[in-house]
């Protein structure tokens, strides 16, 4: 076989938000230096860059990830959603919405990853996945209803050092309680 | 970090060719612990070749009634999974116990059961480790070590396997398989890590260069009564301090069949088939619940700073092992 390639950068096509953008990185780049220092998507923060406090959080493909342990390189033909990419127009998200009207903050660093967390939560369970605190979880025991103590296990993976978790926690509820209003489901 | 090539691989026979190519080369699942050690320098691949696109992201019911699990898998669909929950709840619970939702939806299945240790000495590359520089020696066994090993350590190392899905494989005798440029091969899990003695840096049964494609669960009708506790120092995200993954199968008060393992004590999850001889045939009751226990944890021998582990995983096994009597009789 052909000697395997020794570049260490490539050419590479990121969908975010859904625009494109071709740009070439070197291979050591994460998603979230990318977003922040290449595409000026700013939004998304880097708070440990170790994975664990969750300001990066983005959507991948809809799924939640942590930005700083993506190779950008590896995100290469996946759809990328940042806080950025959450409202349609002038019109904010219903989570983004719920943070502001509640309060969901204090200093704000670790907002944009808690809402883009959050948008994941509601939608993870509205498709019936248990969590670490659901008594039962076999399937016919059904959807548990998304109390404070689910909200709180589904996003643990997200720190606030200020400590706006009770605010934090309602603002999820508000917004999964209106999502469910809107499909005729149930969040409680 | 140091500079390495990229390649994505399209199909499991590429894959483990572009990496025979380069003895410097390491597979990328989701990334999660691989580039995390890589920030840190712990890990230094010249090369990595990237197997999350390959087509092992299937969850599938084998024909004799047990699941084939592909190596691609992510934790949360896993967790997600409805035959996962219903025929075996307590790796469901395992996998959510584990990291946070973010990670879940990185990390891969073959990934976690190769993930590495989280010993503070083996992620600080100023410290010595002999798992990551062999002969160095260990500064746990004098240091800080209250995370550390009770069971099947040795003088070399004390480090503990971190994952959770493991343990719940571990009980449900998972078999592992893996590809090579030989072919396919696989191994039962409770062979897949190789004893620590005084080689801690060789860490896995499988042959150079191979891939792990899935993991295959055989059917376990004791598993649809299962259960995965997991104690830790806060109450989300963080890694255990001790776990049990079991399985109770109680008839006329008697214990017809049990499937124990212990998380977070040894180099592997730790399947306690002493305390499962003590408990078949026995009465189930807290008496043998408590005797199981002991009979595992007769070959405990903890540091300094970890002997409460004993004491906890006595308590963690005879709970669960209760919980689970109680659940079978209703």
């Amino acid at each position: 076989m052909a000697p395997a390639p020794t570049s260490t950068s490539s050419a590479v096509t990121l969908h975010v938000n859904g625009e494109k953008y071709p740009l070439s990185v070197d291979h050591r780049t994460t998603l979230l230096d990318a977003l922040r220092e290449r595409l000026d998507l700013t939004g998304t923060k880097k708070g440990c860059d170790q994975g664990q406090c969750g300001a990066c959080t983005v959507l991948i493909d809809g799924r939640r990830a942590v930005a700083c342990l993506q190779l950008a390189v590896a995100a290469e033909g996946r759809e990328i959603t940042t806080v950025e990419g959450l409202a349609e127009g002038e019109r904010l998200h219903p989570v983004q919405q719920a943070f502001l009207d509640l309060d969901g903050y204090q200093c704000g660093y670790c907002t944009p990853g808690q809402i883009c967390s959050a948008v994941a939560v509601i939608e993870e369970h509205a498709a019936g996945w248990p969590s670490a605190v659901t008594g039962d979880v076999r399937p016919e025991a059904g959807v548990p209803p998304l109390t404070a103590e689910e909200i709180r296990e589904r996003m643990s993976g997200n720190l606030c050092r200020c400590g706006a978790y009770v605010n934090i926690v309602e603002a999820v509820a508000r917004a999964a309680g209106a999502r469910a209003a809107r499909t005729g489901g149930s969040a409680a | 970090m140091r500079e390495f090539a990229y390649q994505r691989a399209h199909d499991t026979a590429g894959a483990v060719a572009l990496l025979g190519a380069d003895p410097q080369a390491r597979f990328l699942g989701g990334g999660t612990n691989l580039v995390d050690l890589m920030k840190t320098g712990v890990e230094r691949p010249a090369r990595l070749v990237d197997v999350r696109a390959l087509p092992l992201d299937r969850i599938e019911p084998t024909r004799d009634g047990g699941l084939r699990i592909g190596a691609t898998v992510t934790n949360g669909d896993l967790a997600a999974h409805p035959e996962v929950r219903r025929r075996y709840p307590a790796l469901a619970q395992a996998v959510l116990a584990g990291a946070s939702g973010q990670l879940r939806n990185m990390a891969t299945v073959g990934g976690n059961l190769l993930q590495r240790t989280r010993c503070g000495y083996f992620t600080d590359v100023t410290q010595p480790c002999n798992k990551r520089v062999p002969g160095s020696g260990c500064p746990a066994i004098e240091g800080e070590h209250h995370n550390h090993a009770i069971l099947g350590a040795s003088g070399h190392c004390v480090a503990v396997h971190p994952s959770d899905m493991g343990v719940a494989l571990a009980a449900f005798d998972a078999v592992v398989t893996y590809e090579t440029a030989d072919g396919p091969g696989e191994l039962p899990l409770a062979d897949l890590y190789l004893p620590v003695g005084d080689t801690p840096h060789l860490e896995t049964a499988l042959p150079a260069g191979a891939l792990i494609t899935g993991v295959t669960l055989p059917p376990a009708p004791v598993a649809a009564v299962s259960r995965y506790r997991k104690v830790r120092e806060r109450a989300s995200y963080a890694f255990a301090i001790g776990s049990v993954a079991a399985a109770l199968d109680v008839r006329d008060g008697t214990v017809h069949d049990v499937r124990l393992a212990l998380g977070a004590v040894a180099s592997r999850p730790w399947r306690a088939r002493a305390a499962e001889r003590a408990l078949r045939g026995a009465p189930a009751d807290a008496g043998t619940f408590a005797a199981a226990a002991d009979a595992e944890l007769a070959a405990a021998e903890p540091l300094p700073h970890n002997g409460y582990k004993v004491t906890l995983m006595r308590n963690l096994v005879v709970a669960v092992l209760t919980e689970l009597a109680e659940e079978a009789a209703r």
